[in-house]
């Protein structure tokens, strides 16, 4: 089984599993500009995050260290309690305000 | 070897689909996906704890807290006014400069190894927990920490305050 998971990874290349992370990464970036209802911005962090997760499992491998893995597991306990913050704030302004649209957060600027 | 580009390909396509999609709702289900294709990766890199991690408590816990946000706040039909055009070509192009940037650098870092599994028993639950609870218990504590004042504060901000009686 180990043996059969070890032939199937041998044959990529590195940097095809940097260029992957770094095309989601940009997917992520691009979401959150284009984007204006905060969720959707809120999933496109996630994203991003989940592209370094991926980055770092494969380094992980490559370099036979299970530190990067631990890291992984890391960025997973601050993407969560993250998450549970980020959502609470988004009730928040939907009760105050009744939209999640990040123009109307403009305000906070003043 | 073409697991990987095929998963690479969902992977990229369903994460497309997450910023574009107009209703939120269908947005949140294609992230499920990506996370479901980025399981698959950990899979293939057999970091088999990081795959059962992520299939829990990303696929599992995050977006299902996602959907009951969605459902709690009724946002699951297309209330988004859009964007200025203007402002989405500006995003999108910000975001290609950045992949550029990107693989630009990648174009000089010449050397393209292959990945190879030097150790099979790398991503197995006993490897990690060995270095988890001994070189990074510390960092180990301070999370559990950051968790607990996560909660603490969620609850803090999604209380209903008392209105002002002015």
């Amino acid at each position: 089984m180990g043996n059969n998971i070890t032939q199937t990874i041998q044959t990529i290349p590195l940097n095809h599993y940097i260029l992957l992370s770094a095309i989601i990464f940009s997917i992520g970036v691009v979401g959150v500009l284009i984007r204006r209802n905060a969720i959707v911005v809120f999933m496109s962090v996630e994203l991003m995050l989940n592209a370094v997760n991926l980055l770092l499992t494969a380094f992980s491998v490559y370099k036979g260290d299970a530190s990067g893995q631990v890291f992984v597991f890391f960025v997973m306990a601050l993407a969560a309690a993250e998450v549970a913050v980020g959502l609470a704030i988004i009730v928040m302004i939907y009760r105050n305000t009744h939209s999640t649209d990040i123009n109307v957060l403009s305000r906070l600027k003043w | 070897m073409s697991t990987f580009y095929f998963i690479a390909f969902l992977s990229i396509f369903f994460s497309v689909l997450v910023i574009s999609a107009k209703n939120p709702v269908h947005s949140v289900l294609y992230l499920i996906l990506t996370f479901f294709t980025f399981t698959i990766h950990y899979i293939l890199l057999n970091a088999q704890f990081l795959a059962v991690v992520n299939f829990i408590v990303y696929m599992g816990a995050i977006m299902v807290l996602f959907l009951f946000v969605m459902m709690l706040l009724n946002l699951n039909k297309e209330t988004e006014p859009g964007k200025h055009y203007l402002a989405k070509l500006a995003g999108a192009i910000a975001g290609g400069c950045l992949l550029a940037v990107l693989v630009g650098s990648l174009k000089a870092y010449k050397q393209s190894a292959p990945v190879i599994l030097h150790d099979p028993n790398l991503g197995l639950v006993k490897n990690l927990g060995k270095v988890l609870f001994g070189q990074f218990l510390l960092p180990f504590e301070i999370s559990s920490v950051l968790l607990l004042s996560a909660m603490v504060g969620a609850v803090l901000l999604a209380k209903k305050e008392p209105r002002p009686t002015a």
